[in-house]
Parts: structure tokens; C-alpha cells; sequence
């Protein structure tokens, strides 16, 4: 069974040949059918570029893409079975939201008691029903969302595109939303692919993920594995701000003399530890504190469950860790 | 610093005596000056500076402009008297009714069509142009954009015109540019086309047609390209994304958000054609106008009322456009 999307070697470079700029430099990526995917990577990583490419809003310098087997690579967006949810939701302001969500059928030429009733079925399953005939300027940002979801839901897509689609809602709303396009995608069983920024939600949302970063891809896998097993300093710090130990450091430690990194909720204080150092600051974070300490000229976080007995700013403690938390990286 | 290692300060900085080591400290404010005592006035009251900055505009619009419209508005419902010439101060229709004679009749048709024609012109031109601008010129480019379109409209009107008059006309460099392209024949053409054809292109309706819409191009392409800006690029992709063709795009997209400036422009190009004087006189066959009629007959015929009910139409039919505009949905965009 072929791939949901495939990327073969696929470049995307702006600007002149002699000095190019390298948005997307050599990726080869395959998205599984049913999965669902997200590419995470700061600002300018090369995420969003290659979910355009996905789209066809952009076409690839070199490499090819297919879409189930299919090469895409020269194919306008609009004969491809792929829909898109904008991060700015894009709903056409003139039209009421029924006839936003009913615009993928319009266009094909669907008749009119058709397109509506299937808007209206594609308005239930967002929980929008009652909504069809407001215009998207009188609906909040989270039933935009919604809105911006249907439309794109109602082409039947094989593959949905999602670009930040958190990223506008407040922090209530967006665990909501979490929720729900997760339990979306189980029912629908369509391939999602989405862009973000935010490692939490790539965390929590996907069943493997891709991190960019300068136009590469720095790691692919579940989150658990990219979690746990960064491959490199880079993914360790991006990915749940880890604590990035120099071989120095990780073989005081017990380690090889290799960068390795150990994660702050795996440290807790212990008077035998291995790990010692003076404590620079405190923070409430809500479920925990987090310290930061320094030691050997490197600076530490540890977070700390409630409950515990924290230490002054300035005090000297020490940190122990189970052997198995300390992640040797292979690819520093 | 030691209270002996102070400097002397100077005179005025400390409104208490000098600070001395356990004594209560005293706030530093100089002096409140009136301008002090004004921003303070106006901060706790906003509303009285909005009101001082709006007053004087508002009876510059009041007076001036809305006053003079209604004298307007006045002088139309007077009638003149027939042997003596004078206006008679009485309200009456029968000025609006003169304005349904057939040579009076004939004057209101032909402005029209030809500010319509004008202003469907504009629409034509000044749309890729508009597009252009707003979607791709950036930089340099946008800023010779401006300069294009304003360009011609710092440059006398008069002048424009008479050059029109000597381009279009049948010595004129048009008539010269189709002999050397042996293109003659589409220039007859267009001149034996009845109506609006005649002797030469200066001369017809066709060479007003294109005079007038040269001169008010740039306030079609304005505000349109202000529309067309505001559409934004994911718009426009969420569109394709979901299927649509380029010219679906076009049409259930562009053309619907960009409408509230197509709008604006046509107002533009409409009612500035509705009430030119100059062009009907210089370019085409000396056939009256609205405008024309206005100013012949305020000045030597001396009929104000009959100029005014002549200056009332283009009014009534801006009034009636818009409101037909907003309930077709024109400005649901906004």
C-alpha cells in the first residue's frame, strides 16, 4: 500500500541559484496512511514550507512528492485531493457559513439542495448546526476554526492539511480543540498532517512527528521515541527544553564522553546524588517548581514535584537521576 | 552623597527648603504652567478636545458645504418668470417638470449613458492594472505604480484635454499612426458607427468616451487597488485549495471582496463625468451635457432654478445607485 505522502529528496530554494535560500534542503519523508503526522520546528524551520509543497502552493526545486503513490509534484492545487485548514482560517467573508463550507461542492458544480445538505451534515460533526447562516465575521475565533475545518472536511480529502491550527485560540480552547480534531481523525481515519511550533501539542496530538530544523528534518518518530531518545542537541533542547550536557559533563556523570541529555522531571534532589551544584533560581510552575542550577559552568533545570523541600537561591544541593535517564546522543 | 557634598541647587528645582538628614522629603514638581493645567484638563476630559479639534470642520462641512447644497436644493423648487426673467420666489414643481422636454430629457439620457459607459471603461482598464499592484509590485515597483497613476493628475486638466483634442483629431497622430499600420480601415470603421461615430475621432462620442476615461482612470484604479490589497493572500489559496478554477476564483472571490472599491471608484468615475463641463465642449460634437447645460444656464441665460433641478440629477441618481448597490450586497464585504 502506497504512502499517504511521500517526499523524495525534496528541495524548496528561494531566491537567486548563486545564493539560495534553503526553506526545504534534501527531505525524505513518509506519511502513513491513517496517521496522524505533525512537523514540528521553531519559526523558519522549513515546516510550513513543506506542508505547501503537500498542498501545491509551493513546487519543489528538485526531489518529487506523491500523494498515494501518485506523483504530484507538477499538479495545481486544485486537482488535488488534499484540503487545507488555513492558519488564519481564510473563511470568505461574503458568504454565511453555510455557503463557506458548501463552497468545495459549489465550485465542482454540486446542486444547490445537495451542497447544503452536505455543508449541514459536515456543520454537524463540528457541533456548528445551528450556525449555517451567520456570517464568519459574527462567530469567535474557535467556531472559525471549526468552520475552517468543515470546509476543508467537505471535498472528502484524502490527506488534511492543518497549518497552526491552534495557534490563534486561547489556552482553554485549545486543549478543547486538542481533543476533539484527535477524535476527529480517529472517526474519519483520514491522514492528518499538521504544522506547529509548539512542542506540547506535536507531543500530545500526534502518533509520530517530524522536527525540523534549518530546511532538514533533525529527527522522526513517535513522540515517546523523540521524547525520550533525542538524536540530537538540537531535538533534546527543542523538544521539551532538555538539559544538553557537554561529554565533559556526561562523563562525570557515569557517561561516555559523548553529548548526552537528561530531561529536568527525571532529576530530584538526593543527598547522594551525582549531580551538584548552586542553585541560581526558583519557579513556580503550577504542578511543580522548577530550579535552575549551575554546574561546571553549565547551567541546569530540574523540575521538581509539589511536595518537595526546595532549597534558597545560592544553596549548594545535589541532584540524583535514575543510570537510564541520562540519553546518550548518537548524532550531536 | 553626603549632605555637605550637595551642590547648591538651582533656584526654583526645590519648591520645600533644602532636604536635611531626617526630615520629611517633599515631592520635586516644578511650577504647573497653563499649557500644564490644559493637558490635564483635557486628559480627564477627553471629549471637550475632540469636540475643540471637530467644531471648526464640522461647520466648514455643515455650513459651507451642506448649507450651499440645500440653497442648491432650494433654488430648485423656484421657477423663472417667463417675460421678465426673474426668479420667482415661490415654491413650485414646475421647473422639475421643464427638465422632462424632450431637448431637456435628451441632455439627462445622454449623460448618463455616457458616464455609465465611462465608468464600465474604467472598471475594464483599471481592474488588471489594480491587480497587478495590489498583488505583485512591491518595493520600487509599487512606488512607479504611484507615480503612473498620479502623475497625469498633477498636470493641468486643460491641458490634458486640449492635447486629447489634438491626439484624436483627423491631422492627429492616431489618424498618422493608423495610415503607417495600414490599420485605416478599424478607424473608419469606428467613426461610420452610427451614433457615435462622425467625422473624426475629436469629434465623436467615441473620442469623449475615451478623453473622459482617461482623465478619471486613476480614481477608479485607487481605490480599487486599496480593495484588492486588503484581500488576503490565504483567501484567495483556500479558494484553489477547495477546488476552484482561476476564473471560479475570480468570480466567487476576487471580483465579491474587491466590489466595496469597484464601488467606490464607479463614484468617482460616475458622478465626475455626470457633471463635466469642459470635455463635452472641447472633444465631440458640441451635443449639451448635464454640465454643459448647468453652466449656460446659471450664466447667460440666467435660469438659476432650471440649472439647479439640472444639478439635483446627478445627486438623485448617486443616491439611487448606492442604494441599489448595498441591497445587491456590494458592501457585505465591508
Amino acid at each position: 500500500m502506497p504512502a499517504a505522502v511521500e517526499f523524495r529528496s525534496v528541495s524548496r530554494h528561494f531566491g537567486p541559484a548563486s545564493a539560495p535560500i534553503k526553506a526545504v534542503d534534501g527531505v525524505d519523508l513518509t506519511i502513513a496512511e491513517g496517521a496522524f503526522f505533525a512537523m514540528l520546528g521553531p519559526s523558519g524551520s522549513g515546516k510550513t514550507t513543506c506542508l505547501r509543497l503537500i498542498s501545491g502552493f509551493e513546487s519543489p526545486t528538485a526531489g518529487e512528492i506523491c500523494i498515494f503513490g501518485e506523483n504530484v509534484s507538477n499538479t495545481p492545487p486544485h486537482l488535488r485531493n488534499v484540503n487545507t485548514v488555513f492558519q488564519d482560517y481564510a473563511l470568505f467573508p461574503h458568504m454565511n457559513v453555510r455557503d463557506n463550507v458548501a463552497y468545495g461542492l459549489m465550485v465542482k458544480g454540486m446542486a444547490r439542495a445537495q451542497r447544503y445538505a452536505k455543508a449541514e451534515e459536515m456543520l454537524a460533526l463540528v457541533h456548528l448546526d445551528a450556525y449555517g447562516s451567520r456570517k464568519p465575521g459574527q462567530l469567535s475565533g474557535g467556531q472559525r476554526q471549526r468552520v475552517a475545518l468543515a470546509r476543508a472536511l467537505v471535498n472528502e480529502p484524502k490527506v488534511l492539511l492543518l497549518d497552526e491550527p491552534l495557534g490563534a485560540l486561547d489556552l482553554k480552547l485549545r486543549e478543547a480543540m486538542q481533543d476533539e480534531l484527535k477524535s476527529l481523525q480517529q472517526r474519519l481515519g483520514i491522514t492528518f498532517v499538521f504544522v506547529t511550533h509548539d512542542q506540547h501539542e506535536a507531543l500530545s496530538m500526534a502518533d509520530s512527528l517530524a522536527v525540523f530544523n534549518e530546511g532538514k528534518i533533525a529527527q522522526i518518530g513517535t513522540p515517546a521515541e523523540i521524547y525520550a531518545q533525542p538524536k540530537t542537541r538540537f531535538v533534546a533542547d527543542f523538544v521539551g527544553s532538555s538539559n544538553v550536557l557537554p561529554p565533559a559533563l556526561t562523563q562525570s556523570l557515569g557517561g561516555p564522553a559523548k553529548w548526552s541529555s537528561l530531561r529536568p522531571e527525571t532529576l530530584h534532589i538526593d543527598p547522594a546524588g551525582a549531580l551538584s551544584g548552586i542553585v541560581t533560581s526558583l519557579r513556580y510552575l503550577g504542578s511543580g517548581h522548577r530550579i535552575a542550577l549551575t554546574t561546571q559552568g553549565q547551567d541546569i533545570a530540574a523540575i521538581l514535584p509539589s511536595g518537595t523541600t526546595l532549597p534558597e537561591p545560592g544553596q549548594e544541593i545535589r541532584l540524583g537521576f535514575s543510570p537510564e535517564a541520562l540519553h546518550i546522543m548518537v548524532d550531536p | 552623597m553626603l549632605p555637605h557634598q550637595r551642590q547648591e541647587p538651582p533656584a526654583g528645582v526645590f519648591q520645600k527648603e533644602q532636604l536635611q538628614e531626617g526630615r520629611t522629603v517633599t515631592a520635586i514638581l516644578p511650577a504647573k504652567s497653563i499649557a500644564d493645567r490644559l493637558t490635564a484638563l483635557f486628559w480627564r476630559k477627553p471629549k471637550l478636545l475632540l469636540a475643540l479639534l471637530i467644531t471648526p470642520p464640522l461647520l466648514w462641512l455643515g455650513v459651507i458645504y451642506l448649507g450651499s447644497l440645500a440653497a442648491l436644493l432650494l433654488q430648485s423648487f423656484y421657477s423663472i418668470d417667463e417675460f421678465s426673467g426673474m426668479v420667482v420666489r415661490e415654491f413650485t414643481l414646475k421647473t422639475y417638470g421643464e427638465l422632462l422636454r424632450p431637448q431637456n430629457y435628451d441632455i439627462i439620457l445622454r449623460t448618463l449613458t455616457m458616464s455609465a459607459a465611462v465608468t464600465i471603461g474604467s472598471v475594464i482598464l483599471a481592474f488588471p492594472i489594480a491587480y497587478y499592484a495590489a498583488r505583485y509590485a512591491k518595493g520600487r515597483w509599487k512606488a512607479i505604480f504611484y507615480l503612473g497613476i498620479m502623475l497625469p493628475l498633477w498636470s493641468s486638466y486643460l491641458v490634458k484635454v486640449y492635447a486629447w483634442k489634438l491626439i484624436l483629431a483627423k491631422e492627429g497622430i492616431l489618424t498618422w499612426a493608423a495610415t503607417q499600420t495600414h490599420t485605416n480601415f478599424l478607424l473608419d470603421a469606428a467613426l461610420a458607427l452610427p451614433g457615435i461615430g462622425g467625422n473624426s475621432l475629436s469629434t465623436s462620442y467615441i473620442g469623449m468616451f475615451l478623453v473622459f476615461t482617461y482623465v478619471w482612470l486613476p480614481f477608479m484604479i485607487l481605490p480599487m487597488q486599496a480593495a484588492l490589497e486588503r484581500v488576503p493572500t490565504s483567501m484567495l489559496e483556500a479558494s484553489q485549495d477547495l477546488g476552484a478554477t482561476s476564473s471560479q476564483t475570480f468570480r466567487t472571490v476576487i471580483v465579491p471582496l474587491a466590489l466595496p472599491g469597484i464601488i467606490a471608484g464607479s463614484i468617482f468615475t460616475f458622478s465626475l463625468t455626470m457633471g463635466d463641463y469642459i470635455i463635452p465642449q472641447i472633444v465631440g460634437n458640441s451635443a449639451n451635457f448635464i454640465g454643459m447645460a448647468v453652466y449656460q444656464l446659471q450664466g447667460t441665460a440666467g435660469n438659476t432654478p432650471l440649472a439647479a433641478a439640472f444639478a439635483v440629477i446627478p445627486i438623485v441618481i448617486m443616491l439611487i445607485y448606492l442604494s441599489l448597490a448595498k441591497r445587491a450586497g456590494a458592501f457585505d464585504a465591508l
